[in-house]
This record gives C-alpha cells, sequence and structure tokens, in this order.
C-alpha cells in the first residue's frame, strides 16, 4: 500500500467528516424550523431540500460548476471578495457535497422533532425555559437517534459520491481525487488490484461504521428510556 | 383575580365556531371547564397558558396584562408564571424524575427545593428513574409535582386523569384537592366527568359549541332546578330493563352499581352512557355503624 493510496483515503474521509459536521450545524436549525413552521413556504424550502434525492449527481455537479466558475459572475465576486476558488478545488468539494448531502442530513432530524411531539417543547417554555435551553436540554437529547442517524448517512453518502465530485472537482491528485474517483481512474487504467483495494477498504469501512450505529443506537434507544 | 374578555375561531368537525368567553375567576377558586371534545375547553386553557393566541380581547391576572390585542401585548408563556399539567403528562424521557424537577427551578442549585416537592408529592422513591417505567398515576403525579417547582399563580390541568382506571382517578382527585388547599392556587380544569367536577371545584362553565352556557356551583349548574332533593347522586346509565310494568335501571356511580325503579316517562330519551343525576325527596335510608 503506497502513499497515494493513504492520501486519497485520508482526503476521502477529510471531505466527509467535515461535510458532515458542517451539515450537522445547517441541518439541526433546518430540521427544526421545518417541523414547527406553519408558513405557506414550508412546501418551497422542502422540495429545495429533496432536491438532491432526485436531481441527476451530474446535473447538480453542471449547475454548481457553472456558478462557481470565476467566469461567472457568482463565481467572480467569490474569487474578488473571499479570494475562493471552488472550481476543482478541496472548498468547492465540500460546498458541493453540503448541498448534496442536505436532505439525508435534514430529513432524519425534521422526523425526529416531529415524532417528538409539542407537548413536550411546550411543557418546557411554561417552565419558563428559552427556545434555545428547550432545544438544548429537551428536545436535541430525545432525538439523539436520530442525529445518529443523519450523521451516519451523510458520512456515508460523502464517501460514496461520485457524480458530483467528477463535475466539479476533476480528478486532482491531493487536492479532489476521493476514492470513489480513484476507482474508477484505477479501472480505466486496467490497474485492477489497486481498484480491488480501494473498494474493499470502501466495503469494510462502511460495513464497520453501519455496524457500529446499530450497535450504538440500540443501547442509546435501550439506556435513553431506562 | 383573572379577567377574561376574549374570542377566537375554531375549526371544528362542525364547522368554524367562535369561542367567546367574558368571565372572570376569583383566585383560589377551582373552577371545571366541562363540555364535549371539540367545544373549546382545552383551547381556553392553552390561551390562559400563552400557548395559543386569542383573536381579540383581554387578559388580566391581577392587574398585570397578559393579553391585549388592542395594544398587541402577548405575555409569552415563560412570563406568565403558570403550571399546566398536559393530557400525555409531557415529562422529558431524557430524563430522570429528580432531573424533571431540577429543570424547572430558576436556581438549579436550590435542590432543597426538590426535596421538599418529593416528600410533598410521595415520590421520593420514585427520584432515580426515567419516566418510562413509571406508571399512568405516578407519572401523573410527576407531572403534577414538576409544575409545584415554579410556584405557579394559575394551575392548569388538561383532563389530567382521563388516562387512568378509575381507583387511580380517586385517589388523584384526592390529592389534587388536597394540593389546591395547601397552596392555594387558583386550579382550572378541564374535565368531562360529572363526578370529577363535583368532588373538586366550586365552580364550573358548562361550554358548548364555544359559548360558556352555564356557570356556578356545580350543584346549581348540573342539578334540575325544581327538585329540592337532599340526596343526590352522579352517575352513568349501565343497563335499562323491562321488569313488568316497571324499568329497572342500573348506574353505576362511584365505582358501585346502584340499582333504581323507573317508570316509562323517566326512561324516555334516556340511553345507555348518559349520565345522570339520581335524587330522592322522600325515602327511608338505613344507617349502619362502620
Amino acid at each position: 500500500m503506497d502513499a497515494t493510496f493513504f492520501q486519497t483515503m485520508k482526503l476521502t474521509f477529510e471531505l466527509a467528516g467535515i461535510t458532515t459536521l458542517i451539515l450537522l450545524c445547517i441541518g439541526i436549525p433546518l430540521g427544526y424550523y421545518l417541523s414547527q413552521t406553519k408558513s405557506k413556504f414550508k412546501p418551497v424550502v422542502e422540495t429545495i431540500v429533496s432536491m438532491p434525492l432526485v436531481l441527476p449527481p451530474s446535473v447538480l455537479g453542471f449547475y454548481l460548476l457553472l456558478a462557481f466558475s470565476p467566469k461567472n459572475s457568482f463565481g467572480a465576486w467569490l474569487d474578488e471578495t473571499f479570494g475562493l476558488r471552488l472550481v476543482f478545488s478541496f472548498e468547492g468539494l465540500i460546498v458541493a457535497s453540503i448541498i448534496f448531502s442536505l436532505p439525508f442530513m435534514v430529513h432524519p432530524i425534521q422526523s425526529g422533532f416531529s415524532a417528538l411531539g409539542k407537548s413536550l417543547q411546550e411543557a418546557s417554555f411554561i417552565l419558563g425555559k428559552s427556545k434555545f435551553q428547550t432545544l438544548w436540554h429537551v428536545l436535541l437529547p430525545n432525538i439523539k437517534p436520530s442525529l445518529l442517524t443523519g450523521a451516519v448517512i451523510t458520512f456515508a453518502h460523502t464517501v460514496g459520491e461520485f457524480g458530483v465530485v467528477l463535475m466539479i472537482g476533476g480528478n486532482i491528485k491531493d487536492e479532489t481525487r476521493v476514492a470513489s474517483i480513484a476507482i474508477y481512474d484505477e479501472v480505466e487504467a486496467l490497474n485492477y488490484d489497486l481498484a480491488n483495494q480501494y473498494a474493499f477498504t470502501l466495503f469494510i469501512i462502511s460495513f464497520a461504521i453501519l455496524l457500529f450505529v446499530y450497535a450504538v443506537n440500540k443501547s442509546m434507544v435501550k439506556s435513553e428510556f431506562r | 383575580m383573572i379577567q377574561i374578555n376574549i374570542t377566537k375561531p375554531l375549526h371544528t368537525s362542525d364547522g368554524i365556531i367562535d369561542l367567546v368567553v367574558n368571565k372572570e375567576i376569583q383566585n383560589s377558586d377551582f373552577l371545571t371547564l366541562f363540555g364535549k371534545s371539540g367545544s373549546g375547553k382545552t383551547t381556553l386553557l392553552r390561551i390562559i397558558a400563552g400557548l395559543e393566541v386569542p383573536q381579540n380581547g383581554t387578559i388580566i391576572v391581577d392587574d398585570a396584562v397578559w393579553f391585549d390585542s388592542r395594544q398587541k401585548i402577548n405575555l409569552p408563556p415563560q412570563k406568565r408564571n403558570v403550571g399546566f399539567v398536559f393530557q400525555d403528562y409531557a415529562l422529558f424521557p431524557n430524563m430522570t424524575v429528580r432531573q424533571n424537577l431540577e429543570f424547572a427551578l430558576k436556581d438549579q442549585s436550590d435542590t432543597k427545593k426538590v426535596d421538599e416537592i418529593l416528600a410533598i408529592m410521595e415520590i421520593g422513591n420514585l427520584a432515580k428513574m426515567k419516566p418510562e417505567h413509571l406508571s399512568g398515576g405516578q407519572k401523573q403525579r410527576v407531572a403534577l409535582a414538576r409544575t409545584l417547582m415554579t410556584n405557579p399563580k394559575i394551575l392548569l390541568l388538561d383532563e389530567p386523569l382521563s388516562a387512568l382506571d378509575s381507583a387511580m382517578r380517586l385517589k388523584l382527585q384526592d390529592e389534587l384537592h388536597e394540593i389546591h388547599k395547601r397552596f392555594g392556587i387558583t386550579s382550572i380544569l378541564v374535565s368531562h366527568d360529572i363526578s370529577e367536577v363535583f368532588r373538586l371545584s366550586n365552580r364550573v362553565f358548562k361550554i358548548s359549541l364555544g359559548q360558556i352556557t352555564d356557570d356556578g356551583r356545580p350543584s346549581e349548574v348540573f342539578a334540575n332546578q325544581q327538585i329540592s332533593g337532599k340526596f343526590k347522586v352522579v352517575g352513568e346509565v349501565l343497563s335499562i330493563k323491562k321488569s313488568d310494568i316497571i324499568y329497572i335501571v342500573e348506574v353505576l356511580s362511584h365505582n358501585e352499581i346502584i340499582k333504581v325503579t323507573a317508570v316509562k316517562g323517566d326512561i324516555e330519551g334516556l340511553n345507555i352512557g348518559d349520565k345522570i343525576l339520581l335524587s330522592s325527596k322522600a325515602f327511608n335510608p338505613i344507617i349502619t355503624m362502620i
């Protein structure tokens, strides 16, 4: 196993880890808002959040590529204001992954909040607690299984992402070449052994993560309600 | 004193009706809101708690304005200092009984208060348990204990005993009565159990389709005014059987079945399951020492 292999795997898990962390920060407030709101814009927001589920990754990747390109106004503005180039860069992959995996984080969290029922929250308000205190001490601890599910599916989904990554990141070593791209690349070059090395590693790691989640979720559900 | 003068449209199975309330409730009253489901009693309770907003009107509690639609004042539930016992108890599943009580504290270090309330409600032995492992009656007690932690001015009870069996109901009715006496909290109970109304409250609002149709002491509201009865029992009709020229009516009252005779005129329009008031003017009671 060579350094390139480790570098690629490290990049893959860095991308998935950062994406998951950022999406947790976005998914909790967004899922909370969607579970609470009676606004007429709710279907619009829900549609936007769910779009990546039905959209072919290459379509999403293509439009992100256009948007982030320094030749277009948004991309140029990002470049001038923040010095940020999102095309063919690691930062660009993170932004694309966040958009692409949004529903996988928001949906479990939203349904977790909805399933709790409103009386827990109302009881907390009547006891004099603010929205934030209620969210932190009452709501979030009671949707731990949903949070874990959202985080793990997001992580796994980002690891396995191909179309969007290829469109917006390309295949630059140490920058945007993640494991799924590397497999494709090695197969094209007829390096089946190396391709197998990537594929098998992803297989084992995915299995281990899922096993961990189910084991933890089971014991968490048990101990939560003991 | 609570002065309520509000209106709010309600969406019910009968279409949109208006909840209209214009009443004053005295401090230390134990008031029951009585009526069929969908009549607006729970909504009124939630409006007092600040969980729902009336369309128009004012709510003034001891000279403090809680709600005024003209001045756009609407005190949030956090600032109203009420206690609310939900029908499903709303205990926090992630916390033990003790933590549920501690969470309600304004000053988290005031552990003496927690011990005091645990002792009063006789739930000290449950302190380390999670709500999931409590029986219905125990959950009810914990929910009540938690509301007492904030020293509420008004205690709002949304059918808190409806999910319990009748023996537990009677026990907890006594406890509610005891708490009301001990703390002198103005209490408002939603119920559609007439016996509960008689046992607990000194005043009752009968609500029908959003309107308060009767207001008074339970005996005034439920008793037929023409009867000068000296002996009254409230109960539920279990069966009506014909026996020769009379009818035998079985009535369930406080866990006991009473059989009474009736003539055809008495049972007209009477159905099994109806709540009735039995009263007797002249009778020969048999008194036995026990």
